[in-house]
């Protein structure tokens, strides 16, 4: 058998380097965005909002070694899924790093006023969103559909986490109407969270897709145990 | 792997059916039981690295290699439920109705009309009315007809290669062939030479069946319908042509189309 395609490959390596560093830029963007609420640092909050346009940047970097991918090599079966799933991810990846933005811009407008209670499970939605975006981008690296399934059923958690947010804010905001400012804004950030949640099982689709060249929603419900049907 | 049952077929109404075929060059195998139902008219492309056995496969079907001596061929080819191979064939009606572009286009040394009109000819069409129009109908569905219908009786050799390998296509059309094999009709062709026998291919294809040997894979993803990959000889996998180029079901097709192997 002869090896062939060096150059390619190395065109493809290079794609899937951008995707990592553009999912450690996220990572580092949803972080940065809870430390900044949690510790109501506007000058870091700034940061986030001024950071974000290097991740746009760098999806449109994707976007086109992609389409020059495409348009040079003629790509087929896999590494025509790789290619594709590559470019829905950075797509996904860059909304999800806006979303990060909006919690930025909401420690913003929140600045001067005291927290309405100790963050817990907000933190906890970050993280678990960060979690799920590690092994998503291993499952890419990898190409491992079991992975990327087990990722997006742990949306599930993030769900979860947001119900309970929301219903403990809409205490808050029964008991005393004075804090509906400060419950919204803490709902919102929720529900950034919560965006980011759905985006990354829609980043687990992709790596099904990519891998075993199936295109169907996985709804989060899937136990981790359960192979990819 | 591929299922076995999977293997050689994608859907019913098979113009022609392949079962348990072999072939041998003297000792040497080069087909190993392959087995395939070519659906009528659609386009079928045949791929593979060189020396895999496609073209041998392709001469197969009008028995294009009795020729070769110290072949041997084992199993059947039924065209239309009838295996060419069966003894008392007619071999010459058996071309007529398969018929063969081949890598490099052959004109004859004689006018644009003679060439196409030689075979119609052989067969026993002699009256001038009904040559003309067969001449001009073949013409007309190579898409030859209009450069060439003020210079029909110029040397067939002064065409383009291009327009060469359309003369031969229309050569092969004025016998009325069922079935047209081609094999790499467009290595030898620029790539606008090239997409204008693609073109002809898919006006060709609503009346008769096509089978389509390339190295050009990408020519293979663009105009066939369904898609056989030979590998050593064997059918590894054959598939509608979208599946085999973004998600083929076996591994080889996938080293294969994506360069990895070949």
């Amino acid at each position: 058998m002869t090896q062939t395609r060096s150059t390619f490959d190395r065109e493809l390596a290079g794609i899937q380097d951008h995707i990592l560093q553009m999912g450690s830029m996220l990572e580092h963007a949803i972080r940065r965005s809870i430390e900044a609420l949690r510790n109501q640092d506007t000058d870091l909050a700034r940061r986030i909002v001024a950071d974000d346009q290097k991740v746009n940047d760098l999806r449109y970097v994707i976007e086109e070694d992609c389409m020059a991918l495409i348009a040079t090599q003629q790509p087929v079966a896999g590494d025509l899924r790789r290619i594709i799933a590559s470019m829905h991810i950075a797509i996904e990846m860059e909304r999800m790093a806006d979303h990060a933005e909006g919690i930025a811009h909401l420690v913003i407008r929140m600045a001067g006023e005291p927290l309405l209670k100790p963050l817990i499970d907000i933190p906890r939605m970050a993280e678990v969103a960060c979690e799920v975006l590690q092994s998503n981008l291993d499952a890419y690296v990898v190409g491992d559909a079991s992975a990327a399934t087990a990722a997006a059923g742990r949306d599930a958690e993030i769900d979860h986490l947001y119900d309970q947010v929301f219903r403990e804010l809409l205490t808050f905001m029964i008991q005393d109407p004075h804090t509906v400012n400060r419950a919204t804004f803490l709902l919102w950030v929720a529900h950034n969270l919560e965006r980011i949640g759905d985006r990354l099982v829609n980043f687990s689709e992709r790596v099904v897709f990519m891998t075993t060249g199936q295109l169907r929603e996985l709804d989060g419900s899937w136990s981790k145990d359960e192979p990819p049907g | 792997m591929v299922p076995e049952q999977d293997k050689g077929s994608v859907g019913a109404n098979p113009k022609i059916s392949v079962r348990h075929l072999d072939f041998y060059y003297g000792g040497k195998q080069a087909l190993s039981n392959v087995q395939l139902d070519i659906p009528a008219r659609e386009i079928t492309a045949l791929i593979g690295p060189s020396g895999c056995g496609k073209t041998t496969f392709l001469r197969c079907l009008n028995r294009m290699n009795d020729m070769i001596d110290g072949v041997r061929v084992e199993g059947e080819v039924l065209l239309d439920g009838v295996n060419i191979y069966a003894p008392g064939t007619d071999v010459v009606d058996l071309r007529r109705r398969v018929g063969l572009v081949f890598q490099k286009p052959n004109p004859f040394p004689q006018s644009i009309y003679d060439n196409v009109a030689f075979g119609p000819r052989v067969l026993g069409m002699n009256r001038q009315g009904d040559l003309d129009a067969l001449v001009e109908k073949s013409l007309r569905q190579a898409a030859l007809w209009d450069q060439v219908k003020d210079n029909l009786q110029h040397p067939a050799l002064d065409l383009s290669l291009g327009e060469q390998q359309r003369l031969c296509i229309a050569r092969t059309l004025a016998v009325q062939p069922e079935v047209i094999l081609m094999d790499e009709p467009c290595s030898a062709l620029d790539p606008i030479a090239t997409l204008k026998i693609e073109e002809v291919m898919q006006q060709l294809k609503e009346e008769y069946t096509i089978v389509i040997v390339t190295h050009n894979m990408q020519q293979a993803a663009r105009v066939s319908d369904q898609t056989g990959f030979f590998w050593l000889g064997e059918l590894v996998e054959f598939d509608v042509t979208g599946r085999i180029f973004t998600r083929p079901r076996c591994d080889l097709t996938e080293a294969y189309v994506t360069g990895r192997v070949g």
